[in-house]
């Protein structure tokens, strides 16, 4: 390790010399090497992504228009999967049932992760403790959360209802009734989220000038006005980045809705994901889960295609 | 990052200062209500979003008939590890806690090594396809395991990696996220350090070696702690690889207890409290890294 550091102090000493001007073909002979070197390094991971990314994302897609079981070999059926899916009332359902958990989980999860960062931003007594018992549920699996959701909200043995109960007040019928069970699956989900959240905006709250909030203060701005008019505004990128990851996390949804609900009851919480992965190895028409698996990649693509045109329009107005 | 939020004093100039003094004070008492106010807000809230944590530790110490007894009761009715114990004696769980070690430990390793080469490449060598490919590995972030997973399943039959660890170390190791931050952080690396040791003769390998990876320490300490953690409680696709029981990683695991005909969840707890303590204290020892990795990957 000592003899690694004194070379890179050498090379600080050397960095003053102007390297000389290449030309020629020995300047097309280096950029060949270049790009040969520049494969080298990339290799490793190229060979990963495309073995066991892009080579099934491909078969995925041939087999989409296949009936498939499994075993033996696929049977070509043009667009009947496609087809099978627009008259599939649980495609259907599963397709609201991922819109609604996205956008009350963004909503929410954003919401908790902006008010927190900004509660959390300036000095307060056990501040450090605060914002970790906020960060740990990101480390905490979906599974695990699941498990602990179930605790949580069970009809029977949960600790929700029974504190419900002794407060004199109605159970909640978090298994029997389908919003009850989404709510407790969005509720789990914004746990382990707003962690996240609010690390980006703190990260964004740095970058706002404090003399800005001193100028408005003196204008006679309310911490509400200032609020409005300086953070959130100034916060914008942060915000666009978490809508972005956010939609992405929660269009991805499994591991929780797959042991907190199961999907139901009924299919009142079943995902785009949890679809597929019941169709594929439940009922093992893997052809049609192909099918469903590409509608959620291509509604994906646009949704992320269309940020990143807004994007690009924003930064040249900006 | 977290040191300067709190530091920032303010410096208003001294002859507002002094003409407005009354004004000022009272809005130190303000101020000194605000952050009261703030204090309470922030107790309440990290007490509701503690209180899972709690409850799991609560339920794995408690008797099997607390769960059950309709009295709500925050507490054990006594504390004991039976259900520790119990857990040990019907599972295999140091062997499920060996496999999620194990292929953790593989995929970190790896999974640092691959992305951080990509990185270097990325970010300090000029290639045919750069931007390209680096686009398309970022574009796999938005590709959910579900439209990959039967095809995915098929391949890793066809090249013999069922059942053995292989089946999930090998899908795991390329990352988007990897790839993103390795790339971003050499960015910031000055190109006439490069440049300097090139005209000492130095190839690409040995400036990669000899410079950029001493300088990668807080990178290579993100990674691994990034990646080991999504890897410890990956479940989707280790769902679908890994079968037999001999393979289970702590998830499928935990999956397994949930899905006996009478899941003991007291049980469960325990071992969800086993399978969550690794991470908190990884993430409680590195917290700063894991921080700034989860911050660092929003600067865009």
């Amino acid at each position: 390790m000592t003899g690694v550091t004194a070379g890179s102090a050498g090379a600080v000493a050397a960095a003053t010399r102007r390297p000389p001007a290449p030309r020629g073909s020995s300047r097309r002979r280096a950029r060949l090497r270049e790009t040969l070197t520049g494969y080298a390094f990339v290799g490793p991971n190229l060979v990963l992504l495309g073995l066991f990314l892009l080579y099934p994302l491909v078969l995925a897609a041939v087999l989409s228009f296949s009936r498939y079981t499994g075993f033996g070999s696929p049977e070509w059926i043009g667009i009947g999967n496609y087809a099978d899916l627009l008259s599939d009332a649980v495609f259907w359902r599963a397709l609201i049932n991922t819109t609604v958990f996205t956008v009350a989980t963004l909503t929410l999860s954003l919401g908790l992760g902006l008010g927190l960062a900004v509660l959390l931003n300036k000095a307060l007594p056990g501040r450090a403790v605060f914002r970790t018992i906020v960060y740990a549920p990101m480390v905490v699996s979906g599974v695990a959360s699941g498990l602990i959701g179930v605790l949580m909200f069970d009809e029977n043995t949960g600790v929700v209802d029974k504190a419900l109960i002794a407060a004199g007040l109605p159970p909640i019928p978090w298994q029997s009734n389908g919003g009850a069970a989404m709510v407790a699956v969005i509720l789990m989900t914004v746990w382990g989220r707003t962690g996240f959240n609010m690390v980006i905006y703190l990260a964004g709250l740095q970058g706002i000038s404090e003399e800005l909030y001193e100028a408005a203060e003196l204008e006679g701005a309310s911490a509400w006005q200032r609020f409005r008019s300086i953070t959130v505004p100034l916060l914008g990128p942060s915000t666009f980045f978490l809508l972005i990851m956010n939609v992405i996390y929660s269009f991805q949804v499994f591991d929780l809705v797959f042991v907190l609900t199961g999907g139901g009851p009924g299919n009142a919480t079943t995902m785009l994901t949890t679809y597929a992965y019941a169709n594929a190895f439940t009922t093992r028409a893997q052809g049609y889960a192909a099918a469903i698996g590409m509608v959620l990649l291509v509604l994906m693509l646009g949704f992320a295609a269309v940020q990143w045109r807004l994007n690009r329009g924003r930064d040249v107005t900006g | 990052m977290t040191a300067t939020a709190g530091t920032r004093t303010r410096t208003p100039s001294a002859g507002v200062a002094t003409t407005r003094s009354g004004h000022l004070r009272s809005r130190r008492r303000r101020n000194r209500v605000t952050t009261i106010v703030r204090f309470v807000i922030a107790l309440v809230v990290c007490v509701v979003m503690a209180f899972p944590f709690y409850w799991m530790v609560v339920v794995s110490l408690s008797p099997k008939d607390d769960l059950f007894s309709t009295v709500f009761k925050l507490w054990p009715s006594r504390l004991t590890f039976d259900n520790f114990t119990a857990l040990f004696a019907t599972y295999d769980i140091s062997t499920w806690f060996g496999n999620s070690l194990v292929i953790t430990a593989f995929v970190t390793v790896l999974g640092v090594v691959v992305n951080l080469l990509a990185g270097y490449a990325f970010a300090k060598l000029r290639f045919l396809g750069r931007g390209a490919i680096f686009f398309a590995a970022l574009a796999t972030l938005v590709l959910p395991v579900q439209v990959t997973m039967v095809a995915q399943f098929r391949l890793v039959s066809d090249l013999g990696f069922y059942g053995t660890y292989w089946a999930v170390i090998l899908p795991s190791a390329a990352t988007a996220t990897g790839v993103f931050l390795a790339r971003q952080f050499i960015l910031g690396i000055p190109d006439e350090l490069l440049e300097a040791a090139k005209l000492d003769g130095a190839g690409s390998f040995r400036l990669f070696r000899s410079i950029v990876l001493p300088l990668c320490r807080p990178l290579i300490a993100v990674l691994v702690v990034l990646i080991a953690m999504a890897t410890w409680n990956d479940f989707a696709w280790p769902l679908i690889a890994l079968k037999q029981d001999f393979l289970f990683t702590l998830p499928i695991g935990l999956l397994f207890l949930q899905g006996q005909t009478t899941p003991d969840f007291t049980q469960i707890m325990a071992l969800s409290l086993i399978a969550i303590l690794p991470m908190i204290a990884l993430f409680l020892a590195t917290q700063r890294y894991f921080v700034q990795g989860i911050a660092r990957s929003g600067i865009r």
